[in-house]
């Protein structure tokens, strides 16, 4: 009898082990997870935080509403109108070359492409990826600007600009057809309805949060590029609303030109320009967001 | 309408792998045809060559001929995309559309098709009632297809096939998802529709089989890696009575698969 008893209690102890020990990792994989997280946000939290304490400073109304026109060096008024005006229209052109391109490449990718082209399309799109945005300025600037004497344009910017964005868009887009189950297309080609259709009507819509995602992130990653604009925008203290001909400010261009200053007024209006490009860029991914999440909630 | 469809020495191949060989069969209209046999052994790669969606996998392709009505739609002259609109079919895992309400559901086949009807919410209403869901979604026709549970979904999928007026429905394991009373439901379904549609359903519930279909095919494999092959074809109640083969004897008395 006790004998029995003494081993129903070394059995009952060697699990409370087991489980003291696994409660253990378990606590500090938390732990670890937790610091990880904070670690990864602090720096994220502090670039918001002082950029928004510092923008502040001139950041308002008539900052918004005004350009560089008449503003002598020392002189505390000026704003970033036109430059806003440049960087809008820079990304939204970008975005108009970039974009439909992008997307076809991925539907031929995922839903047309074989194994040779496609294999090959797929590693020119990779290396794309990986060119630096000064190498995209230099080659508008060689190409466009000089080349085809187009001189320095908003045009130009968003050339330079769409060339960095279409691998992301195209990737991109492709991870998200592949994420569409195939038995939709099987559905949808079993009740007759074309290819072309299927992709139109099934395959894109299933898949269009993912790719506006994509989307959004492109068009965050080129709104701050500063270094291909400098060689296509040029940059200007002027509203210039036509992109087509002439030199156009952009917000990058303007943070860059404003910091390499020592006075005051210069890094006052740098810091609000910086705050009001991280506005535009939440701005913009709130919208779409806002767009897709109509499209998610429909399907539940 | 319904139509006949005659098989004539069909095997189908993955590449270089061989799936099914050198099957010879004849579908009736306003029946029941069941396929039946172990799984691997084909029955599904021979159903998806009857609507020509097996060569939508790449490196798919058959030998043979499949006849509808006297016409082989393997034929140079034919568009597989026009065969299947005659040809529906049904999957194992229900799959409405997921980004489209009930009646878009329903309504894909005819709008995407290119077909421009005015009386759509007929056509639409008329599909749902024939699959037996009328009355449980005619309050929320444009809700998501995917609120509705998975026995309703793989009716509304049925109403999706059925809603383009095929001659012929095929329907791949249309209940292996599905609870006993959905099952119960879509077999009653299927009793129905025979009155107006060739059927052929692949099963892996034998009792299914028997309950539902008029003639019983069953498929086997030699040996894992082989091509399926058909061993026998007959009305069902000689199938599960007394079978011919040996090999279908062991299958429906469960000593093998």
């Amino acid at each position: 009898m006790s004998a029995l008893t003494a081993h129903a209690t070394a059995t009952a102890s060697d699990v409370w082990k087991v489980r003291g020990r696994r409660a253990i990792v378990n606590r500090l994989a938390t732990v670890a997870m937790y610091v990880a997280f904070l670690l990864a946000v602090i720096p994220l939290g502090a670039v918001i935080w002082y950029t928004v304490g510092r923008g502040l400073a001139r950041f308002g109304y008539r900052f918004l509403t005004h350009s560089m026109a008449g503003v002598g060096p020392l002189d505390a008024g000026g704003g970033i109108y036109h430059a806003i005006l440049g960087t809008v229209e820079q990304v939204f052109l970008a975005s108009v070359i970039s974009v439909p391109l992008g997307l076809l490449v991925a539907i031929y990718l995922n839903e047309y492409g074989g194994k040779g082209l496609a294999t090959t399309v797929r590693l020119l799109v990779d290396v794309m990826t990986g060119i630096p945005s000064i190498v995209a300025g230099l080659f508008v600037l060689a190409f466009w600007v000089i080349g085809l004497h187009q001189g320095f344009s908003g045009l130009a910017a968003a050339i330079s600009l769409a060339i960095l964005m279409l691998p992301v868009v195209t990737r991109s887009a492709e991870e998200m057809l592949k994420l569409v189950p195939n038995t939709f297309r099987e559905a949808a080609y079993a009740l007759g309805i074309p290819k072309w259709r299927v992709i139109v009507s099934i395959v894109i819509p299933a898949a269009s949060t993912g790719i506006t995602t994509g989307i959004m992130l492109a068009v965050a990653r080129v709104t701050g590029e500063t270094a291909p604009l400098l060689m296509t925008a040029f940059g200007s203290n002027f509203i210039h609303a036509d992109p087509l001909k002439g030199p156009q400010e952009s917000l990058p261009l303007y943070v860059f030109a404003q910091a390499g200053n020592a006075f005051k007024v210069n890094i006052d209006r740098a810091w609000a320009a910086a705050m009001t490009l991280i506005l535009i860029v939440v701005l913009l991914y709130a919208v779409a967001r806002l767009l897709t999440r109509r499209d998610a909630l429909n399907r539940r | 309408m319904a139509k006949r469809i005659d098989v004539l020495g069909l095997s189908c191949f993955y590449g270089a792998h061989q799936a099914v060989a050198d099957v010879t069969m004849t579908i009736e209209p306003k029946m029941v045809t069941a396929l039946i046999g172990p799984s691997g052994c084909g029955k599904s790669t021979f159903l998806r060559s009857l609507n020509r969606l097996h060569e939508v996998v790449p490196g798919a392709r058959i030998t043979g001929q499949v006849l509808l009505d006297e016409h082989d739609i393997y034929g140079a002259d034919v568009d597989p995309v026009a065969l299947r609109r005659s040809v529906g079919m049904v999957f194992q895992r229900p799959n409405p559309f997921p980004t489209m309400s009930i009646f878009d559901n329903v309504a894909a086949g005819l709008k995407l098709a290119g077909a421009k009807r005015k009386d759509m919410a007929d056509v639409v209403e008329h599909a749902l009632v024939g699959a037996h869901l009328w009355d449980e979604v005619k309050d929320r026709l444009k809700k998501p297809a995917l609120a509705l549970s998975g026995g309703q979904q793989q009716r509304l999928c049925i109403a999706r096939a059925i809603a383009v007026e095929p001659e012929v429905l095929l329907m791949d394991e249309p209940c292996s998802a599905l609870d006993p009373i959905s099952t119960l439901a879509i077999e009653d379904l299927m009793a129905e529709l025979k009155d107006r549609y060739t059927i052929v359903i692949v099963t892996h519930n034998m009792q299914q089989a028997s309950r539902v279909s008029e003639m019983t095919g069953f498929f086997t494999l030699d040996a894992a890696g082989r091509p399926g092959t058909l061993v026998e074809f007959d009305a069902t109640s000689k199938v599960f009575s007394m079978p011919a083969d040996k090999r279908t004897e062991d299958y429906i008395t469960g000593r093998v698969g």
